[in-house]
């Protein structure tokens, strides 16, 4: 029989225009750092040098927040909702027409397949801005009081594996409630952050209101511990959340994190096994397991196990994984070279640990930062890749036979961000839902995200949530 | 709207917006619309027909489903569209405004903003009005119970006689926000600034059929929209006349329609420039609540 | 030929309470879940060398149809040259896999294709309703056989299906099947009517039981016709069904796709569901007539760089 080969469909690169060397976006301008220096951000999918930017130094974090207060106090606080909510529109407008743009640089920087920035990070990045643009002249009904203030300046750290859209959900409800911000994007992914400083100049947005500054952990910690910064919002590792909950201990800052997950996607006997085995490769593989919300412990029930492992291992095979700007490419690349020495520690103790390993046949390109998607089956609650976060395409596959074992299992995690449900069964949809102790539960689909709607986690993933009404309180004063 | 410059303007022609599309009258009509002062001609409006209301209810009864299908954001996005093109035609809509109500310059400029700022607002409602008038119900049994505001369906508008604009964006916005379709009976005496914005709905991706757009005598047309069957809601802000409202109301209550009786007083208009609060949003929203047990 | 149902699955058909307890027991379907993999799917960039190959397989499972009431010999005789040479200023362009037509019309295709290795494909059993008793049905079907017919296009009987009637839309199928000799028998399960995705995976299974050779989306008379998760749920339910049976049916996707590019789409849909066994014209087909102008399109502007018009490509 004939094999459908798909021919390269590479999307150009000609769209962006990634300059040699960035500076830092403080005060409505690039500025050349104080004290900061300059690292190298690649493209981990060729290894390939994309630019130089700034690791921001402590005098640098000085000025950023001095500028993010003067426009706190000297025009942000002063304008109205409704002006706030403008500027918002514009920046989801410049987004939108920028869009093609952003989704490549963000594959470029990232490693993450084009079809996913093109249709998933790129969208919901202006769907965010839209969202709260439309809140900032309607705090009054948000149901936290009337006239409900902002908290003045905010830092904001985010991780590297959805950074504009993490960006977007953390500077969009900060500006509509009338914070100034000052945004460290993860240190591998700089560059579409570095993007939207310009949109933010494109919008004319007031100097100072938003402030982006490049660097690593220590730039992080620099600008988390200011004392002149009101807000902290941090979505990153659990060990780091931990490390800025203590430090903002017995200060007057508000602090909303959104850490680590090692979600059960617990599948029953009667669920729609097709779309499970769909959901469960969306859970786990989608974003190359880079997702904190990732479904990446399989709970089956024990008497369809066989058949779901080899409808998912069947499926598996027609993953197509290699450069993340062929519009064909379902899994990208691993983020960095760190990262996939802990995924690729990480499953070889799995295998230590008797677990069974299994990847469809793969190949992986000679340069750059490659990892075949893979599935453990006959996992324990106690084995290390059952409970500890590997942040990589790896599914971890357990078994359970009744309801109240699934829940068991499910909860039995300090973290607590998220959980699937698959059943054709209402009622038990609902009564999973309710036992979950997660912030997201996904039933019958999973890895749905949406400005409306809240998300966060419980225990060890973090406090506060991010979207819908309830986005609203970290970045108020309440 | 004379000669500017040595240069004869095209003049516009000021039809009725049916189904998405520009139509005269089926009855051939017209009336003359003169300025605020009386002294100028402004243009020949088509004078409204019993049938084109009919029409124009077929119409919105065809366009509800997709409407009300459609996500909250896509609507959204829809009205902010609106709200671009409102902007793009600002000194359009100035000289209407200012012609038609007798304003001054800027106090014309600061109706349009004002009706700009305003349908802006009510686009950023439609992805959260149901987080804020929604709830889940924590009933006393083992029952997930959840109440949604739905789109009532079809309403009718009479809009405001004198605010030609911002009092038009005022009562038309928050019903087309939430996915309602409607049948809007201008001012009688200033309709051009809505026939404009009839054109505005037109090229910004609003389906046709959603907002329909009537001019003539309200008098009217109103009863036959009060009394049409097929019509789930009515809004009589524009009627000034007590009696007449009165009469408008109960022949609504023939299918229960639920009505907007015009503002409380004298026949002032209220302030169209105050904070509009929910009730618009609300007036013409249903509210769902559904039961699912919860169990294994 | 008699149908043997598929050893373990013998007890399925022994009365209508077991087939319907086998049928509503298969796994169901996620709409919302479905789509969304039709969509992912649909957004698969087919270019080059992979469109090349995909144009031509797509040709070549044409089943180019007519099923009008106003169909008369010549215009059926057009139809059938140009199955032949679709393109004719391009003799490489393959000629396409069936002719699909009423039954009466068969003698005229019979002659027009006579040696060409292309396929006749008559509507049997009262298409489209199926609304007639059995013994014409079967009549219909024997007629278009006797003929010259080498495939036929059943109806199931779809308001005995919805009326929940299983073995007698079973039984029907078997006595069609026995009707039709060697010639290979299509089952249409008109999914437009059966409208949810789990009754489509239970007409599936269920014509699949009663031997049929294909199973075809539609009509092309009903409203919504193939569509890209309809076609992903039967193709789930054929590679189902070889996994468990052992037994290879082929799918044919009809109405409502008239552009190259849907056509391609089905292609990859049938490449990454049930797999290559099912990429040949044996295992799946197009019904359909306008689509085949836009592949030569496609094709052509493969081949010379610059977009084509409709004025180059022949009506019929």
């Amino acid at each position: 029989m004939p094999t459908f080969e798909y021919a390269p469909a590479p999307e150009s690169r000609s769209i962006v225009d990634i300059q040699p060397s960035y500076g830092l976006y403080i005060g409505g301008e690039m500025v050349e750092p104080i004290d900061g220096t300059r690292f190298k951000t690649v493209n981990p999918a060729t290894e390939e040098v994309l630019s130089e930017v700034v690791a921001a130094g402590p005098q640098d974090v000085d000025r950023a927040v001095d500028a993010a207060r003067s426009a706190y106090d000297g025009t942000w606080s002063r304008l109205s909702g409704r002006d706030r909510g403008k500027y918002l529109y514009r920046l989801a407008r410049l987004v939108q027409e920028r869009s093609r743009e952003l989704a490549v640089l963000e594959s470029i920087d990232n490693g993450k397949p084009i079809r996913e920035s093109r249709d998933v990070d790129v969208p919901l990045v202006a769907a965010h801005f839209f969202y709260y643009a439309g809140w900032a002249d309607k705090l009054d009904y948000a149901g936290f009081g009337p006239d409900p203030r902002a908290l003045g300046v905010a830092a904001q750290v985010i991780p590297w594996n959805f950074p504009l859209l993490m960006l977007a959900w953390k500077i969009a409800p900060a500006l509509a409630c009338g914070n100034t911000v000052v945004l460290k994007p993860a240190e591998t992914t700089p560059l579409t952050a570095l993007a939207f400083a310009d949109i933010c100049q494109q919008a004319d947005l007031p100097p100072g209101v938003v402030n982006i500054l490049t660097g690593a952990g220590d730039t992080g910690r620099a600008l988390v511990e200011h004392p002149g910064v009101d807000k902290v919002a941090f979505t990153g590792s659990t060990e780091v959340g931990r490390q800025i909950a203590r430090s903002v201990a017995g200060t007057r800052k508000k602090v909303t994190l959104e850490l680590g997950g090692k979600a059960a996607n617990v599948v029953f006997d009667d669920a729609p096994l097709d779309q499970a085995i769909e959901g469960i490769v969306n859970g786990i593989f989608f974003n190359q397991g880079h997702v904190c919300c990732a479904g990446s412990r399989l709970l089956v029930q024990e008497s369809v196990a066989d058949e779901l492992l080899a409808g998912l291992k069947r499926r598996l095979t027609t993953l197509r994984l290699g450069d993340p700007l062929d519009k064909n490419t379902d899994i990208g690349a691993i983020n960095s070279a760190e990262q996939l020495a802990k995924i690729r520690l990480l499953s070889e103790v799995g295998e230590t640990e008797g677990a069974e390993r299994w990847s469809p046949p793969c190949e992986l390109p000679g340069r750059g930062f490659w990892f075949p998607p893979t599935v453990f089956t006959g996992v324990s609650q106690s084995h290390r890749i059952a409970r500890e976060e590997i942040f990589g395409p790896v599914l971890s596959v357990l078994t359970f036979r009744t309801p109240a074992e699934a829940v068991e299992k499910a909860n039995n995690t300090p973290y607590g961000l998220s959980a699937g449900v698959w059943t054709e069964k209402g009622s038990r949809i609902l009564w999973m839902a309710q036992r979950l102790r997660a912030g997201v539960v996904w039933a019958n689909t999973f890895n749905r995200f949406d400005p409306t709607s809240p998300f966060g986690g419980y225990k060890e993933s973090g406090y506060g949530r991010e979207g819908g009404r309830h986005g609203l309180e970290g970045y108020l004063d309440v | 709207m004379s000669e500017r410059n040595g240069r004869l303007e095209v003049r516009k022609t000021y039809k009725l917006y049916i189904g998405g599309a520009f139509h005269r009258s089926e009855s051939g009509r017209t009336y003359e619309i003169r300025s605020a002062d009386g002294a100028r001609f402004l243009a020949n409006a088509a004078l409204a027909s019993r049938k084109d209301a009919r029409d124009a209810v077929v119409a919105a009864r065809k366009a509800f489903s997709g409407w009300s299908a459609a996500t909250a954001y896509n609507r959204g996005q829809v009205l902010y569209r609106v709200a671009e093109m409102l902007e793009g035609r600002r000194s359009q809509f100035v000289d209407e405004v200012g012609a038609g109500e007798g304003l001054g310059r800027a106090d014309a400029e600061a109706a349009v903003d004002a009706a700009i700022d305003r349908w802006v607002w009510y686009a950023g409602w439609s992805d959260k009005i149901h987080q804020v008038h929604g709830s889940s119900n924590p009933v006393a049994g083992p029952y997930f119970d959840f109440s949604v505001p739905e789109p009532t369906g079809v309403v009718a508008l009479v809009a405001p006689p004198a605010s030609s604009l911002l009092g038009l964006v005022s009562v038309m916005a928050p019903v087309v926000v939430t996915g309602n379709a409607a049948v809007v009976v201008a001012s009688e005496s200033a309709p051009l600034p809505a026939i404009t914005l009839a054109e505005v709905l037109a090229t910004s991706d609003l389906p046709g059929g959603v907002v329909n757009l009537l001019t003539g005598h309200p008098a009217e047309i109103a009863p036959w929209l009060a009394s049409h069957m097929d019509v789930n809601a009515i809004d009589l802000s524009g009627i000034d006349d007590p009696e007449l409202a009165a009469e408008l109301e109960t022949a609504a209550a023939e299918n229960l329609k639920r009505v907007v009786r015009p503002p409380a007083g004298n026949a002032t208009e209220p302030d169209w420039a105050a904070d509009p609060g929910l009730e618009r949003l609300l007036a013409f929203l249903e509210t769902k609540t559904v039961w699912h047990p919860v169990g294994i | 030929m008699t149908v043997t149902v598929p050893p373990g699955l013998a007890d399925v058909t022994a009365s209508n309470d077991t087939l319907r307890r086998f049928l509503h027991g298969l796994p169901g379907v996620d709409q919302v879940g479905v789509e969304a993999r039709a969509a992912t799917l649909a957004t698969r960039s087919i270019k080059t060398t992979a469109k090349a190959f995909a144009l031509d397989l797509a040709i070549r499972m044409v089943d180019l149809t007519t099923l009008e009431g106003q169909d008369t010999p010549g215009k059926v005789r057009a139809l059938c040259a140009k199955g032949l040479r679709p393109d004719p200023t391009d003799p490489s362009c393959p000629a396409v896999a069936a002719i699909c037509l009423y039954g009466d019309l068969v003698p005229t295709a019979v002659e027009a294709l006579e040696g060409s290795g292309v396929h006749i494909a008559a509507v049997a059993t009262a298409f489209p309703s199926g609304r007639a008793p059995l013994d014409v049905k079967l009549a219909d079907t024997k007629a278009a056989v006797a003929a010259g017919a080498d495939e036929i296009d059943m109806v199931i009987d779809r308001g005995a299906f919805l009326a929940g009637r299983y073995l007698d839309v079973y039984d029907e199928i078997v006595a069609t099947k026995q009707a039709s000799g060697d010639a290979h028998l299509k089952v249409i399960l008109e999914t437009g009517e059966l409208a949810t995705y789990d009754n489509v995976r239970r007409a599936s299974w269920l014509a699949m039981l009663a031997g049929g050779d294909f199973i075809k989306t539609s009509t092309g008379k009903v409203s919504p016709t193939a569509t890209l998760p309809v076609t992903l749920v039967m193709l789930e339910a054929v590679r189902d069904f070889r996994d468990q049976t052992g037994r290879q049916v082929g799918v044919k996707a009809a109405g409502g796709i008239r552009a190259a590019k849907d056509a391609v789409r089905y292609l990859v849909v049938v490449n990454e569901v049930a797999g290559d066994d099912w990429l040949s014209p044996d295992w799946f087909r197009f019904g359909a007539s306008s689509l085949l102008n836009d592949l030569l399109m496609q094709r052509q502007k493969l081949t010379t760089g610059h977009y084509a018009g409709p004025d180059y490509f022949t009506l019929d």
